[in-house]
């Protein structure tokens, strides 16, 4: 081996590796100058393949911030007005962690986000450091709230409470048409929440003497439905049940069609487009008659019916993105208006103790153990004469079920 | 396993196949001939789609009409993006055209995310849920379409690579390039016609594919992977080869999914690719190298 | 010697960076890159060295991340022992995918499709099955203390993960100083020359896949540990694979500092597109593959090579099997 001098090493190789070094002495660069004001984290997946959820989300969390600071702002702390802080976690956990722990150190007091619960568990975990207070605003896994950390809070149901509350009132429909429907399918994403969500159905619909022929997972993206559409045709499950995103969901209900499957009915659970205004705009035909048991706002209550509107008028579809990250915003502000401080504990308290009812959606006041607000349920809809209508709980329906589906 | 509708399955795979042909056949131009690994093939499929739901917004122009237009645009974008960007950027290195069509395909999508923003687009045709039933299958009639549409496009492919006097260069080309320069054909306005045609061809599938499927600005993400699968299948340069890897995928999708459920089924594919290229590298209609 | 003397230099001082730095995003900012650095090296000992280009390294990352979590939920084996399987079960997975790839004389374009193709075979099995949480995933108990691979502050995670970055960049070393190492880019460089003077191909290759493979699944332990949830998409999709080959070649092949460069410049270019364009979502990403293709326009032999003189001698210098800068 030739032997070489030892060399200094030249500027542009010692100051290559030394950069990271230099820029930690600088504050992470924000999207949005500093200003006296309640600064709350917005982390959602922008791009990638959340990327319309997280638009969604993150349209429905401005609409909050606009709407507090139209009203005063925070009252309690002089009129203060929130300010968002915007980050994207590109449909990654990891990314979605260090942009939490960026927006935490650009003076976030709080974060709203996640969307996705793969992601919401790493967004909560890095929260977490800090203990500062992080509102999940979609992400429906059980598991974001059972790892005991205090600054977690999830202001909508998970896919536990959606399920048993899908089977329930699925029992409560059969017995009211007398018991026409003996055997369901269900048909699911192959990820955490189809997964999760039709594994507890699976063990629920039994109890109440409908029995499960059949259980078919399918990848996100999945190309073609006739496979699924086939194996429901010859196996004639009186309901079909699927659990999915939208993109799969528009696809199945196509090709359900296409295929000229008739069912007794259609019971989506957290079916991705089957309470989507859009779907139901782009295909009234397939749609018409699809029952689901999603997230959903209160039609009966004035504010929901308004913030629709102002949604629309946007030219957004009012999904439940939108309002469910609405109400994570509003939950967490009107914690730091009772606790009259940004303080991390303070608002953990504030937030743990939280009855607010102000949110339009059908959940009564906000009651929250170990993060989870018990309050939290999903409603059952049905697209009626192309429109998304509830039917049950009763005391926030705007029509009665049809129900079988007629021929 | 159900065996009544094992025979509609394959049916509906057949059709399913070929729409995957389609898309791979573009590919097996670029890939197979070329030797370009186009990771921007997905990407650039997804541009396509979004071109006919436009002209379908816009204009009110039926997908087929689309064939007209979209098409030959694909071929303009295609051409210049080799011409001028990856031809350049590559230095003739591999690796590197890898990273360029990456790094297109990167530029692509989240252009399109920011022009067209992220909601899912689909186009509604009259005959969209029309069937033709072929012994006791319901097969969908846009697909019906497709499969007819990837025959006569895999045969004036191959029409053209062996017929015509642009074939042949591009033919020289892909064995021999500096021989071919030496009998004086412009290499890379061939290299950049032929990535045209390789993109132009998307521009068909995307065509043919709209009716039945819908256009976000990550859906050529389900295709890449399939189609490089099927170029390998069915033999690089292959038309024929691709045609007919596109339905044994297709098929073999469809009975995967019926025998291991629609998730596992797709190993189908996967363990199909593996083992050609273990035990039979060239492929369904290649040569021994 | 040299060579060895800047490379633990830069490592000292990036040990030190969590005295440095106080502030908890930029750490985990130098981290992510040094996590970068890591996947980045472990390709280049087989793709870079070896000549061998892999797009579904995410295999053998998602073998090392899924053995830690399934051991250590499902079997209650802790996780620092899971650690030393599962870079043991990469290995081993990764021996067996290269001789059936490389003994069936799989080369180039079908060696890259068929490790993909392998990468997906495990994703879809993955998330089918029961023992790896199937569609649900895995959540490792959320337990911070050091016996459980957990820890309370970012710098013990930083320290860990120093360690075995050091350990991948030191194989590399150590490899470019040995005969393995000559072996190996003589194969890279003309495989039947090397065979025919008596290299035993399918060994060396074998060698360094293994070798790859483990440090992939330390990376991929590392991360289970750091995320604690894991599901098949992360551990074996193309996220993992695409970030494993871009760091190297865009840092430079077959160099031992490139894959720290070429980790820095990623994540430096994403932290400046995203700084100049925050607003309307894809247009920094746009930009970030703007920037890519127009690394690949100027410096298409990557960062490690460009300059002259004694920094590209020491930063720069390739390993030859004899064809000379190739």
């Amino acid at each position: 081996m030739t032997h070489r001098k030892i060399d200094r090493i030249s500027r542009r190789a010692f100051l290559g590796t030394t950069a990271a070094v230099t820029g930690a002495l600088a504050a992470p660069g924000l999207l949005r100058a500093e200003a006296a004001g309640v600064k709350v984290g917005l982390v959602h997946p922008v791009t990638g393949w959340g990327a319309y959820s997280g638009n969604q989300c993150r349209q429905g969390a401005l609409m909050a911030i606009a709407d507090i600071n139209a009203a005063g702002g925070i009252k309690s702390l002089g009129g203060a007005k929130l300010e968002g802080l915007l980050a994207d976690s590109q449909s990654k956990p990891d990314v979605g962690a260090s942009e939490t722990a960026r927006l935490i150190e650009g003076g976030a007091m709080g974060i709203v986000g996640g969307y996705a619960s793969s992601i919401s568990l790493a967004t909560t975990q890095e929260a977490a450091k800090t203990n500062t207070p992080h509102v999940v605003d979609v992400g429906v896994s059980y598991k974001i709230v059972k790892r005991g950390l205090p600054n977690v809070f999830r202001f909508g149901p998970g896919y536990t409470k959606i399920a048993q509350f899908a089977v329930d009132n699925l029992a409560t429909i059969n017995a009211a048409a007398g018991n026409p429907a003996k055997t369901a399918m269900i048909i699911h994403e192959d990820s955490a929440f189809g997964t999760g969500t039709a594994k507890v159905l699976s063990g629920k619909l039994p109890e109440k003497g409908i029995e499960v022929i059949e259980i078919i997972p399918h990848g996100t993206p999945t190309r073609d439905f006739t496979n699924i559409a086939l194996q429901i045709k010859s196996k004639k499950p009186d309901i079909i049940i699927p659990a999915d995103y939208y993109n799969e969901y528009v696809l199945l209900a196509r090709t359900m069609r296409q295929q000229r499957i008739e069912a007794k009915a259609i019971y989506s659970v957290l079916g991705g487009a089957a309470s989507s205004y859009k779907f139901v705009k782009e295909f009234p035909d397939a749609a018409e008659y699809i029952m689901d048991c999603n997230h959903w706002f209160n039609p009966l209550d004035e504010g929901a019916q308004k913030r629709r509107a102002a949604a629309e008028a946007k030219g957004l579809f009012y999904t439940y993105e939108i309002y469910l990250t609405y109400n994570a915003v509003m939950l967490l502000a009107d914690a730091v208006e009772r606790a009259g401080s940004t303080d991390n504990e303070a608002v953990i308290a504030a937030l743990a103790s939280s009855t607010w009812s102000k949110h339009g959606m059908p959940y009564g006041p906000t009651r929250m153990v170990n993060g989870q607000n018990q309050g939290a349920q999903p409603v059952n809809t049905q697209v009626l004469n192309g429109d998304i209508e509830v039917i049950l709980p009763a005391e926030f329906a705007s029509a009665k079920v049809v129900f079988p589906r007629p021929s | 396993m159900d065996f009544s509708i094992l025979m509609p399955s394959i049916l509906n795979g057949i059709t399913t196949g070929a729409l995957y042909a389609l898309v791979a056949l573009g590919l097996t131009l670029i890939y197979g001939v070329l030797h370009i690994i186009n990771f921007a093939h997905g990407a650039l499929l997804m541009l396509a789609l979004y071109g006919v739901y436009y002209l379908n917004r816009l204009f009110g122009l039926d997908p087929y009409w689309s064939l007209l237009i979209v098409p030959p645009a694909m071929f303009v974008l295609g051409y210049a993006l080799q011409r001028f960007v990856i031809a350049r950027a590559s230095h003739g290195r591999d690796e590197n055209i890898l990273l360029v069509t990456l790094g297109l395909a990167i530029v692509i999508e989240n252009l399109a995310l920011f022009f067209f923003r992220s909601d899912t687009q689909v186009v509604n045709t009259p005959y969209a849920f029309d069937v033709v039933e072929v012994m006791g299958a319901f097969l969908p009639y846009p697909k019906v379409v497709a499969f007819f549409a990837a025959l006569a496009t895999a045969t004036a492919l191959w029409a053209l690579m062996t017929r015509t006097d642009l074939g042949r260069a591009i033919r020289a080309l892909a064995k021999e390039r500096k021989g071919a320069r030496l009998v004086g054909i412009d290499v890379e306005h061939i290299f950049a016609v032929s990535f045209g045609i390789g993109v132009g061809v998307l521009g068909i599938a995307a065509c043919l594919l709209m009716p039945s499927y819908y256009v976000s600005p990550q859906v050529g993400n389900g295709f890449v992977l399939i189609a490089f699968t099927i170029v390998v299948l069915g033999g690089m340069g292959s038309f024929a080869g691709a045609l007919i890897g596109g339905i044994v995928i297709g098929v073999v999708e469809a009975v995967g999914g019926l025998m291991l459920g629609e998730s596992l089924g797709q190993i189908g594919i996967f363990l199909i690719f593996i083992l050609i290229l273990l035990f039979r590298p060239q492929g369904i209609m290649g040569h021994q190298a | 010697m040299t060579r060895l003397w800047v490379l633990l230099t830069v490592f000292g001082a990036i040990f030190c960076a969590p005295f440095l730095i106080s502030s908890e995003f930029w750490l985990n900012a130098v981290l992510m890159m040094l996590y970068a650095a890591l996947l980045g090296q472990s390709w280049n000992i087989l793709g870079g060295y070896g000549g061998q280009f892999s797009f579904g390294h995410a295999l053998f990352f998602g073998v090392g991340a899924y053995t830690v979590a399934v051991l250590q939920v499902q079997f209650g084996l802790n996780p620092w022992i899971g650690m030393a399987l599962g870079g043991g079960l990469s290995a081993m997975v990764a021996t067996v995918v290269g001789w059936l790839s490389f003994r069936y004389g799989l080369r180039g374009a079908y060696f890259a499709l068929v490790t993909l193709a392998f990468a997906e075979v495990f994703r879809i099995v993955a998330n089918s099955v029961g023992l790896t949480g199937a569609g649900e995933g895995i959540l490792i108990r959320l337990d911070r203390q050091p016996a459980m691979m957990q820890f309370e502050d970012l710098s013990s995670y930083f320290w860990l993960l120093w360690a075995i970055t050091l350990g991948c960049f030191l194989a590399a070393w150590r490899l470019e100083n040995s005969r393995f190492g000559a072996r190996l880019v003589a194969v890279r460089d003309n495989e039947d020359a090397a065979s025919a003077i008596g290299v035993n191909v399918l060994r060396v290759k074998l060698q360094a896949i293994a070798l790859s493979g483990f440090f992939m699944g330390l990376a991929g332990v590392f991360y289970a540990q750091k995320f604690l949830y894991l599901d098949a998409g992360l551990a074996f999709g193309p996220t993992v694979s695409v970030e494993a080959l871009l760091v190297p070649i865009i840092g430079g092949m077959g160099t031992l500092f490139g894959p720290l460069l070429g980790a820095a410049a990623l994540h430096a270019v994403a932290e400046v597109a995203r700084e100049v364009i925050g607003g309307r979502p894809g247009l920094d990403m746009a930009i970030y593959g703007a920037i890519l293709v127009g690394m690949m326009l100027f410096l298409p032999r990557g960062l490690a090579r460009i300059g002259r003189g004694s920094a590209r001698r020491i930063v720069g210098r390739e390993v030859t099997g004899g064809r000379g800068n190739a």
